[in-house]
């Protein structure tokens, strides 16, 4: 017999979301002005879960110079010690509050529970408190003698992991001694100003972090001000060239954390179990929406019909639904924008005569859904094979030799991610030395770590974040001679 | 009886191990700091600079596979080379730079020493710039440096020799194929260089020289998908710069910006060959 799951939602009763927000400046928040408000939504609803501001030009203006003020008076000159206690403080107060982000994250983003409660909210904690640590020890980090931050960072987040990729970006950016103005993507703004409220409970001197709501305009403004001093971006790779565009010509410095297409490389000799789970971890996790996804799967020809219809029957049984359930794999699509994107490459997938199969869960009415989907029959000139789909649909090719493995591995103008399933430990080191990718994930997949450097290489973007090497996205580093 | 009257070296490019003279038949003349004629240097096209990228690509997987030790010991005869040939490259350097003999073979100790010096770090960078990480998990974590690829470079205008060599040693160092555009009024070190480089067991197209105009070459090569990154320390900053970053964002390419002022004969750090890797890092799960 077949037991159904019962629901087991996660009570939203912990977060209270303000009808309005307006923008945090120099430690305090804007009053918000009614002509500048936009909504921000439940993605698994539809509901309105309230209004933030746009920040516009006085806004960008004003948090640029209060960061200034800051990183001159206050958080520039403060000891490497005293930085490294305030962001001690930080890491305390999100773990304190995990469950209550975990829950806001949810409802503003859409991805399950299961995810911001055990992946996002401890990853978060972990790199303020890793980067704690740094603060008074730059000097150790192989960066010279006396390592200086940059100043004002311009900081750019994507909405797949709305808290998360703030701690990637403002933890190392603080320990380094900068002082910050972030731009919370439009869509998941409301754990960004949670945020807020975390700086002022920590007594954060004013002005060291200030937190920017809106669209693709402010990031523009943020990115041209004359007074950021580094811009730091994660999200697509057209956006990331428009910047770099930008940034040319002047001493800004820049690091890009842009899309993949990542390939998950299975050999016949695999654990076909592990295997299957970690395909699916890959490119299921988080919807989809990861950068570094696992989105085109490389079988080996001998094992390929049986990973694929395992792969089937798993998908069949990932429950679809209610992200706040705690039994939930798989969350609603951020937007019904990044939804019809989803859409139109996936028709293009058909339309290209590859085979598609979605696994037959039940979507529900209202909220933004895309059901798990696999193409079979792909090959390297499909769309589906080459651009970033940024939602839960794989793209499945096979391989024959190590050598074609790697060929095709390599065969996109992407470079962020990779995996290897193999059991044999002399086959995932000489590949991995092959895979031109920043991150490669061997008999496991999308795993992070504060300490573990993160980033692309190619078109994936440049820089890392996390680990010794991320601090150097934050320093001036000695002159190059 | 008169002086016996030299013999005079034609000066070509140097493009995958050979020295063809540019495709477009171009040449432009090259004066001494007092203004006497010195040669008629080739002036590259963008159909060589063409070549120099294919055949740094068809080196760069050889050249980055080969081990630190050999990459190492490779260098090492670059400067061994050099070495033999001082008085020439003294004699050039103070033509190009109208200095004294004696800073001229300054700037000839420093660059051998520099290849020196560069030397031993290719057997170190890993050791220094990668990493075993700590995660909260059973996995073993390390990161390790991997070269970037083809790098297009425009050399120092005002250091003929050794601002020449500070740009590319550390570019090929970590395994990274570089094509360079020497100094446009001072080249002549440049194309000496590239006779000890063809003779010092550095692989055909590791290196490769194009004298002529970068503002011409770069914006062009900036474009270009198979160059994975720029180092613009030689360019005037300015609109040619400016136009040649902009043009890397359509591949999202490393970009070092135009640094005019350099003092070439400081310690060199590890700034440049930190530049020019990337950071690979490789999780595996522990377990029995």
């Amino acid at each position: 017999m077949v037991f159904e799951y019962a629901p087991a939602p996660e009570s939203r009763s912990i977060v209270s979301i303000a009808p309005e927000y307006g923008l945090f400046i120099d430690g305090g928040f804007t009053a918000p002005v009614d002509d500048q408000l936009f909504t921000t939504t439940n993605p698994a609803t539809e509901e309105v879960l309230s209004r933030v501001s746009e920040a516009r030009e006085h806004d960008v203006d004003r948090a640029v110079a209060a960061a200034r003020r800051a990183f001159e008076q206050t958080w520039g000159p403060m000891p490497g010690a005293e930085r490294a206690k305030y962001l001690y403080r930080i890491a305390r107060l999100i773990q304190e509050r995990s469950r209550e982000l975990a829950v806001l994250e949810t409802l503003d983003n859409g991805k399950p529970i299961k995810e911001t409660r055990d992946v996002d909210l401890p990853l978060v904690a972990a790199h303020f408190f890793y980067h704690a640590g740094w603060a008074d020890k730059l000097e150790h980090a192989g960066y010279g003698p006396s390592p200086r931050p940059l100043g004002v960072a311009g900081q750019i987040i994507p909405w797949n992991f709305p808290l998360l990729m703030l701690a990637w970006k403002v933890a190392p950016a603080l320990a380094c001694g900068n002082t910050v103005v972030l731009k919370a993507a439009e869509t998941t703004p409301l754990t960004a100003l949670a945020f807020a409220e975390i700086c002022q409970q920590a007594d954060l001197p004013p002005g060291v972090v200030n937190i920017l709501t809106g669209a693709g305009d402010t990031g523009r403004m943020l990115v041209e001000h004359p007074g950021t001093d580094k811009i730091a971006f994660t999200g697509s790779t057209d956006v990331g060239r428009s910047i770099m565009r930008a940034v040319a010509g002047t001493d800004k410095r820049l690091t890009l954390e842009l899309g993949g297409k990542g390939a998950n490389v299975v050999f016949d000799d695999a654990p076909i179990d592990e295997t299957v789970e970690g395909i699916v971890s890959g490119i299921f996790f988080n919807q989809g929406h990861v950068c570094c996804a696992g989105s085109r799967l490389l079988l080996q020809e001998s094992v390929a019909d049986e990973v694929v219809e395992r792969l089937k029957e798993r998908l069949s049984t990932l429950r679809l639904g209610d992200p706040l359930d705690k039994n939930t794999d798989i969350g609603a699509i951020n937007s019904a924008e990044q939804l019809a994107r989803i859409d139109e490459l996936a028709k293009s997938g058909e339309e290209e005569n590859a085979e598609r199969w979605s696994s037959p869960c039940p979507l529900p009415d209202r909220g933004w859904w895309f059901p798990p989907t696999i193409f079979t029959g792909v090959t390297q000139a499909h769309r589906i094979a080459r651009e970033e789909i940024f939602g839960p649909v794989l793209s499945v090719l096979t391989f024959r030799t190590p050598d074609e493995a790697v060929a095709k591995a390599n065969n996109t103008p992407f470079g962020l991610s990779a995996g290897i399933w193999t059991e044999k430990g002399s086959r995932i080191l000489w590949m991995a030395q092959r895979m031109r990718a920043g991150v490669v994930w061997a008999n496991t997949f999308n795993r992070f770590d504060p300490t573990s450097p993160f980033g692309g290489y190619k078109e994936s973007g440049f820089g890392r974040e996390g680990g010794i090497q991320g601090l150097g996205a934050y320093l001036a580093t000695e002159v190059a001679r | 009886m008169s002086e016996r009257l030299t013999v005079r070296k034609t000066h070509k490019l140097f493009i995958g191990g050979a020295f063809p003279r540019s495709e477009s038949g171009r040449t432009y003349e090259v004066h001494d700091a007092t203004g006497s004629f010195l040669a008629n240097m080739s002036q590259a096209s963008r159909k060589d600079a063409r070549n120099a990228v294919l055949a740094a690509r068809k080196a760069v997987d050889g050249w980055s596979a080969a081990t630190a030790y050999n990459r190492g010991q490779v260098l090492y005869r670059i400067a061994e080379i050099m070495d033999g040939r001082r008085d020439q490259f003294a004699t050039e350097v103070a033509a190009a730079e109208g200095c004294s003999d004696a800073e001229a073979n300054r700037q000839v100790d420093l660059a051998i020493d520099r290849w020196v010096w560069y030397a031993g770090w290719a057997d170190k960078i890993a050791q220094v710039l990668g990493s075993a990480n700590p995660v909260a998990g059973p996995f073993f974590d390390f990161s390790v440096p991997e070269p970037t690829g083809v790098v297009a470079a425009v050399a120092p205008q005002e250091s003929s020799l050794l601002g020449l060599v500070s740009v590319v040693a550390p570019i090929i160092v970590s395994g990274n194929a570089v094509l360079v555009v020497p100094s446009h009024d001072r080249p002549i070190p440049a194309i000496s260089l590239a006779e000890v480089l063809a003779t010092s067991d550095v692989p055909d197209g590791v290196v490769n020289i194009l004298t002529g105009d970068a503002t011409e070459m770069m914006p062009w090569l900036a474009a270009h998908a198979d160059v994975n990154a720029l180092d613009l320390t030689g360019m005037e900053p300015g609109e040619g710069a400016t136009t040649t970053e902009r043009e890397a964002a359509g591949t999202i390419k490393r970009v070092m910006r135009p640094a005019p002022d350099i003092d070439w004969s400081a310690d060199p750090g590890i700034a440049r060959i930190r530049f020019f890797v990337e950071t690979k890092t490789v999780w595996h799960p522990m377990g029995t």
